[in-house]
């Protein structure tokens, strides 16, 4: 009986809502960056709370310098179904994101700057990673000013207390 | 919420998904508007909120879909940040179900 009730018990809390996500963003492709921030947004969209936490290449989403600079991956990357040769040809990854940019605007789904201004409004935390940080030696002047701050790794689980933490 | 439910009000029957969300746009009013609204947590609808659902209801009843959170913020007037203020727990939803429209479908 009290075997049944744990197992009921443990039913009824699988079922509780999401209320908090923290995402890390690790890759600084296109395809790398957008779940993500689809992701953060959606949360926000349905009042769960939400982080976002770059690291690695994923900080080129929020810094000045590379934000509009961000492109697919034609090399390596085989949901392409493009010949490894041809992805390498010159031009080709900025053809890719092109196309693909132009898909995404059909739908609404906006440049990556803009994206990351509207998670920020939304709410949503603006986080980089203090490792990843150090390694390329930035500092906060690198960042777009919708950066909450640079956290440590310790920090950031700190922050995720009660979050679901997902790695993208 | 779970199954069909109805509001009873002095008018008609209103018919309500299981969410919550009106089944028949046309069976809408403001004053049923404010009793959602409430059910919502949301105690009054200022003019903020009322420009807001009035452009989500509009829009929709022009093209057939909902507006995104991105023309939301762009086009209604009234800015992202302000949506979450007036709407905290998501503005496109609870927008759509209190100005008495389906709940939007897309992702952003």
């Amino acid at each position: 009986m009290i075997e049944l009730a744990q197992a009921r018990g443990e039913l009824e809390g699988a079922r509780e809502p999401v209320q908090k996500v923290s995402i890390v963003v690790s890759k600084g492709s296109l395809e790398g960056i957008y779940p993500g921030l689809i992701m953060a947004n959606g949360a926000r969209m349905e009042g769960i709370e939400a982080d976002l936490f770059f690291t690695f290449f994923g900080l080129d989403a929020i810094r000045k310098d590379r934000q509009r600079r961000i492109t697919v991956a034609t090399v390596g990357n085989p949901g392409l179904h493009l010949p490894t040769l041809l992805g390498a040809l010159p031009g080709m990854s900025w053809l890719a994101t092109r196309m693909m940019a132009r898909q995404m605007e059909k739908l609404d789904i906006p440049p990556i700057g803009e994206f990351i201004e509207l998670i920020h409004d939304s709410g949503g935390g603006i986080y980089a990673c203090q490792a990843t940080v150090e390694m390329f030696g930035l500092t906060e002047e690198d960042f777009v000013p919708q950066l909450d701050g640079i956290l440590t790794v310790g920090e950031f689980y700190e922050r995720s207390a009660g979050a679901q933490i997902i790695f993208t | 919420m779970t199954g069909e439910t109805s509001t009873e009000s002095a008018r008609t029957r209103i018919d309500r998904d299981a969410e919550g969300f009106l089944v028949d746009p046309s069976q809408w009013d403001r004053g049923l508007a404010e009793e959602i609204a409430r059910e919502c947590g949301i105690e009054e609808l200022t003019p903020g909120h009322w420009q807001v659902i009035e452009f989500m209801r509009s829009r929709y009843l022009e093209t057939g879909a909902a507006p995104s959170i991105r023309t939301l913020g762009k086009q209604s007037g009234v800015p992202v940040k302000e949506l979450y203020r007036l709407f905290p727990k998501g503005p496109a939803k609870l927008a759509a179900k209190i100005g008495g429209i389906p709940k939007p479908r897309g992702c952003i």
